[in-house]
């Protein structure tokens, strides 16, 4: 069982595995979210709102990034894009490619959720004399992110994980650093549990937040029944 | 105040509303009334740009709109000029009842908030809700919601209120809570296109009614010579139905 040089390993490592995940997994994953919602927004909208053009647009990039794997995506980014003279660092490669391919996914969960507030209010918008942005702004935009939130949450979630990718286009991540100790230690199976823990703890974290979003998103009460 | 000349609607192959004449005087109350799909609330739809008509002119304030051809400015002046009460209420469940009074003000009109907090509060207050202001809509009850929507029309100060079978959708114990008050708007003169099914307060409330059946005004009279000697057979044959049903 554990004897007491595999413990010490694993007490060593934690922090040397934790370090990268604060520094680089979370601010990787919290500036891709990011900039995938603002995607993922303006994605939804111009399908909601129907302008032409933009909104075949929109499908089309859905279409292609979702009809994809993530990791042939990093692959095209990183080791493709060179050979036409674009050579992107590895850390802006992985935010570009994550907060892509997380928009697409976001952007169907956001426009399902604008399309699922009652067109009504939208008319009663209009009637009250507010114009279709400001409708669309301040009345059906917040309605849908608070029935969005927990869809969106999970793709967070999915993303915390999925940077473990980024090892292979070299991004010195938690998951890069486990195996690399693993490597001069053999200890693969603790060392890939213990980081298998620290992911979880994350998700954990965040689903805590969710759990604490969602309560502050429901100050206008529960959905109609 | 209001005139409409030739409205027609189809949607598809479906013709909905066929060659429809209308003029509501300032301080009109007029009752619409027909079966289902008699093309009733659409004709109010169409008056709002809520619907867009296939023909049809429509005189409002001295200004003239060809309904079909209507540019979005001219349409946005005009709805900031009357109100629409929904059968649904469609409040704006992420606001409270206040806010859902002074968004047409602050944001439609660009009124300062603390004239416009002032307004809605009297608002609120004359259809008897001063005291559920920071409600949510879901908070309320359906009687209650369609009183805050009244309370949201009557803040912008509208020439004319469009009201979509206002109480439709609600349990009869409160039917009595909105027509009070839509009964209270007609006393003080508000001028008033009411969709609805309520028999007695077409009775009562309203100075004229219109039927309409197949998409067309079959008679249209004031209320007391509709309801006492009414003209054509379609008209009697429907009051006789309302007449039995009212009577179970």
């Amino acid at each position: 069982m554990l004897d007491t040089k595999l413990w010490e390993l694993l007490i060593d490592s934690f922090p040397k595995m934790l370090m990268p995940g604060l520094t680089v997994t979370m601010p990787l994953t919290l500036i891709s979210f990011t900039l995938a919602l603002i995607i993922a927004t303006v994605t939804a909208l111009v399908q909601f709102a129907n302008i032409k053009g933009l909104k075949q647009l929109a499908r089309f990039y859905i279409w292609v990034v979702r009809g994809t794997p993530l990791l042939v995506q990093l692959f095209i980014v990183f080791y493709g894009l060179p050979h036409v003279g674009l050579l992107i660092d590895s850390f802006p490669a992985a935010v570009m490619v994550f907060s892509i391919n997380s928009g697409a996914y976001c952007a169907e969960t956001i426009r399902a959720a604008l399309e699922a507030v009652p067109h009504g209010q939208l008319e009663a918008g209009y009637c009250v004399g507010l114009s279709y942005l400001q409708t669309i702004r301040r009345i059906v935009l917040p309605q849908a992110l608070r029935t969005a939130f927990p869809s969106l949450f999970n793709s967070l979630i999915s993303m915390v994980k999925d940077t473990s990718l980024t090892t292979c286009i070299t991004v010195t991540e938690m998951f890069m650093v486990t195996q690399r100790i693993a490597a001069r230690t053999y200890e693969h199976l603790a060392l890939y549990i213990e980081v298998a823990v620290i992911y979880l703890i994350f998700s954990t974290v965040l689903t805590k937040v969710q759990t604490w979003g969602e309560k502050k998103l429901n100050y206008y009460g529960r959905k109609a029944d | 105040m209001l005139e409409i000349k030739n409205i027609k609607k189809s949607f598809g192959s479906l013709k909905v509303l066929d060659g429809v004449d209308l003029k509501v005087e300032k301080g009109d109350v007029i009752a619409i009334l027909g079966p289902s799909g008699s093309g009733k609330t659409t004709l109010l739809r169409c008056l709002n740009f809520l619907e867009k008509a296939d023909e049809g002119i429509l005189t409002f304030d001295g200004e003239e709109y060809d309904l079909p051809r209507t540019s979005k400015k001219a349409i946005a002046d005009m709805r900031k000029k009357t109100a629409f009460v929904f059968q649904n209420y469609n409040l704006f469940e992420n606001k409270t009842a206040l806010q859902n009074v002074t968004e047409g003000l602050v944001i439609g009109r660009k009124m300062n908030k603390n004239e416009a907090h002032d307004i809605a509060m009297k608002a609120l207050q004359k259809v008897g809700l001063s005291d559920r202001a920071s409600h949510y809509p879901q908070q309320l009850s359906g009687g209650q919601q369609q009183r805050v929507a009244i309370a949201r029309a009557i803040a912008t100060n509208p020439k004319i209120i469009f009201f979509d079978e206002p109480t439709s959708a609600l349990d009869p114990e409160l039917t009595g809570e909105v027509l009070a008050v839509m009964r209270q708007l007609a006393d003080e003169g508000m001028t008033m296109l009411v969709v609805t099914h309520e028999i007695g307060f077409a009775r009562t409330v309203s100075n004229r009614v219109v039927f309409m059946d197949g998409g067309s005004i079959v008679e249209s009279g004031d209320s007391r010579t509709f309801f006492e000697s009414p003209r054509e057979e379609r008209t009697r044959a429907f009051l006789r139905l309302i007449g039995d049903s009212m009577a179970e």
